[in-house]
């Protein structure tokens, strides 16, 4: 088992190109599953390309185990890769398929044999070994190309994007086994994909890709709660992130700790459903939200409408709420929402990079404190420095 | 006429030309052949005489059919395997992206587009006994007498040699724009994969490429084939099949005895002999032409 680092690793395909892969620093864990996240386009696929030795890097290193492999062939990097298509030789059947790396690697037959059948029994398709590839359905394939990858106990496991050709039932299923499966022979193993439900399910840690560099390393959790950038806050999450400009930061909340609050006076707000908030603690900030549209997707409720008044005024939202939660919500009425105040990000305008926490006020920059006739006590947060100017408050309107 | 009527006859119509080319060009001369063969028509003869299979006897008989036989077989065989190595060599040098590469396709497309009557007639001076380029470059570099250098087209087994290898130059491009269709055919993945696994070149070559062309090699084989059985050109511009016979091929020997030498039924006798090997190739065509369709 393995660790893989790239140091300043760059690939240019062009001269004078902006880069497919710009200045990458990694490092895996031991036996870690490293999940490459990004859209298309973002380089994922070339870095591990990179990794595998298809392709030459512009400038940069790459180590496994510790020895620059920048000049090996990928025969002696001593990995195995798990293509999209999955490659598989067509004319071999998959008994051939499977004891081909063995057989470039000089294996006498009876131990190719023996380790034929522990992968293929690992893998479940003991029974496929006489067939041909296109005889096979795309689970079976899948699993063929996986047989082949472990067969010869590779230090370095690559994956790319191995599960977008199956349907979506399928999916989830292979996804869980490929998980274990992962866990079980305990290889470290560097998964692509585009798809962040794959990523927050499958990855011991998540690499955020985009535009050829590395946004966020972390935990499943830590990109999803602490995005390093706008790019990652609104990657990550269906919906993505809600996103308003507030003076020169950028606030960011997810849609599901956006939720409806029965009573605003003053500072303090219940949600009405204690479920929807089970975070606890802390104050909240209190917003005036139109619903325009709602969509009921069985298991949840996605609300979408604007924001009236307060810090956010006019800007698009989303709310993601469970649909047990059981209010209604008419296009076009008015509620009162809040967001706890610890679940604000807070980016720079300029940048998208993340930023200290900055005191809100209304109606943006040049917004003041409350006004006193709302009744409702609508524009929220911590109270606004008295020095930061009069400007309007919060146009007054009656909860919905 | 109705519209129906017309799209009645217009599919006929559309196919007519084709079916008058192949009766009149091909299906006629055939029949005339099996005719001509079965009887004692010379050039310039009036009456016709049935002789049953006597100029078929004959034939067999004649030690310079025997041999042009023979040489049809050499001449194909040597050449198709010679041009099915050259082939994938220029396939796998073309197939990566160089500078230049346009150009060097090009050349290399060149000998099958010029008219092989002028290529043969470029390399007939090149292997002169006199002039030959060859010879004056070997005897320079003190490799070859220069008082009694090679005979390209004098001697036997160096005239067959020079046979074959100008042929080859000539089938060489059709073989490798068939060849690089092939390669281009080949997902990436797949030689990637091979190369992940630990294959090197030449087990990437002749374990998983090679065999997953099988179905377009076969095709440029086969088309090679016939190209090469059926033709004299070659033989009939550097040799004129001497010397003493020895480089005649059967369409050669056909046309010199049966145009030439005037005796057309024994001309067409010869050139029978070409169909069943003819018949055989088409049928492994159509063969590989349907199981290349399944994979």
């Amino acid at each position: 088992m393995a660790i893989v680092q790239t140091r300043k690793l760059t690939k240019l395909f062009k001269k004078g190109d902006p880069g497919a892969v710009v200045d990458v620093d990694l490092e895996s864990r031991e036996g870690e599953f490293l999940v490459l996240l990004g859209p298309s386009g973002s380089g994922k696929t070339t870095l591990l390309r990179m990794v595998a030795g298809l392709e030459e890097p512009t400038s940069g290193e790459i180590l496994i185990g510790g020895r620059v492999v920048n000049d090996l062939t990928p025969r002696e990097r001593r990995i195995a890769m798990v293509f999209q298509s999955y490659a598989l030789y067509p004319h071999l059947t998959v008994l051939g398929n499977i004891s081909f790396p063995l057989k470039a690697q000089g294996t006498p037959a009876a131990e190719r044999q023996k380790k034929v059948e522990w992968a293929a029994g690992l893998l479940g398709i003991g029974h496929l070994l006489a067939r041909k590839p296109r005889e096979l359905s795309g689970g079976e394939r899948q699993r063929v190309a996986l047989a082949r990858a472990i067969v010869r106990e590779p230090e370095l496991f690559l994956l790319d994007e191995p599960l977008s050709n199956l349907d979506a039932k399928l999916r989830a299923s292979a996804r869980t086994e490929l998980e274990q499966f992962q866990k079980r022979v305990a290889t470290t193993t560097i998964y692509v994909t585009h798809d962040q439900v794959e990523a927050m399910a499958m990855g011991d840690r998540v690499v955020v890709m985009n535009k050829g560099s590395v946004r966020q390393i972390g935990t499943p959790a830590e990109v999803y709660d602490d995005p390093a950038d706008t790019f990652v806050a609104t990657f990550l999450g269906s919906p993505p992130m809600n996103l308003a400009e507030h003076g020169n930061v950028i606030v960011g909340f997810r849609p599901e700790h956006f939720f409806p609050v029965t009573h605003l006076a003053g500072d303090t707000a219940v949600p009405e459903d204690l479920r929807l908030d089970d975070r606890g603690g802390g104050p909240y900030l209190p917003l005036r939200f139109r619903v325009s549209h709602e969509e009921y997707l069985g298991a949840e409720r996605i609300l979408y409408g604007g924001i009236e008044g307060g810090p956010f005024d006019g800007k698009r939202v989303i709310s993601r709420m469970s649909s047990t939660h059981g209010a209604r919500f008419e296009s076009g009425s008015l509620h009162a929402f809040a967001v706890r105040e610890q679940e604000l990000k807070f980016f720079d305008r300029e940048k998208g990079t993340r930023t200290a926490a900055v005191p809100l006020n209304s109606g943006g920059e040049a917004g003041g404190p409350p006004s006193p006739s709302d009744s409702g006590g609508e524009a929220g947060g911590p109270p606004s420095p008295p020095d930061s100017g009069g400007g309007p408050g919060g146009p007054p309107s009656p909860p919905g | 006429m109705s519209a129906l009527g017309r799209q009645r006859w217009l599919g006929p119509a559309m196919f007519l030309p084709a079916i008058l080319y192949v009766v009149a060009l091909v299906g006629v001369p055939f029949v005339l052949a099996f005719f001509y063969a079965v009887g004692d028509v010379k050039v310039g003869s009036v009456g016709y005489h049935f002789v049953g299979l006597a100029n078929f006897k004959s034939v067999l008989q004649s030690p310079a059919f025997l041999r042009a036989l023979r040489n049809s077989f050499v001449f194909t065989i040597c050449s198709q395997i010679l041009v099915l190595i050259g082939a994938n060599i220029l396939a796998i040098a073309l197939k990566n992206a160089f500078p230049g590469r346009r150009f060097v396709r090009f050349i290399i497309l060149l000998p099958w587009v010029a008219p092989v009557s002028i290529g043969s007639i470029g390399w007939k001076w090149i292997l002169d006994s006199l002039y030959s380029v060859i010879n004056w470059v070997l005897i320079r570099m003190h490799l070859a007498n220069e008082f009694n250098p090679p005979m390209w087209l004098g001697q036997p087994t160096l005239a067959m040699m020079s046979v074959i290898l100008v042929h080859t130059w000539h089938m060489l491009p059709f073989a490798t724009v068939i060849i690089l269709a092939g390669w281009t055919a080949i997902p990436k993945d797949i030689p990637e994969a091979a190369a992940v696994d630990g294959a090197r070149f030449f087990r990437r070559l002749f374990q998983i490429e090679l065999p997953m062309m099988l179905p377009i090699i076969n095709v440029a084989v086969l088309f090679g084939v016939i190209f090469t059985f059926t033709d004299m050109t070659v033989v009939y511009i550097l040799t004129r099949g001497g010397p003493y016979d020895t480089t005649q091929v059967l369409p050669s020997l056909a046309f010199f005895t049966g145009i030439l030498g005037s005796d057309l039924a024994e001309g067409a006798a010869i050139s029978l002999f070409l169909v069943p090997v003819l018949a055989v190739v088409a049928w492994l065509m159509l063969r590989t032409a349907h199981r290349a369709e399944v994979t």
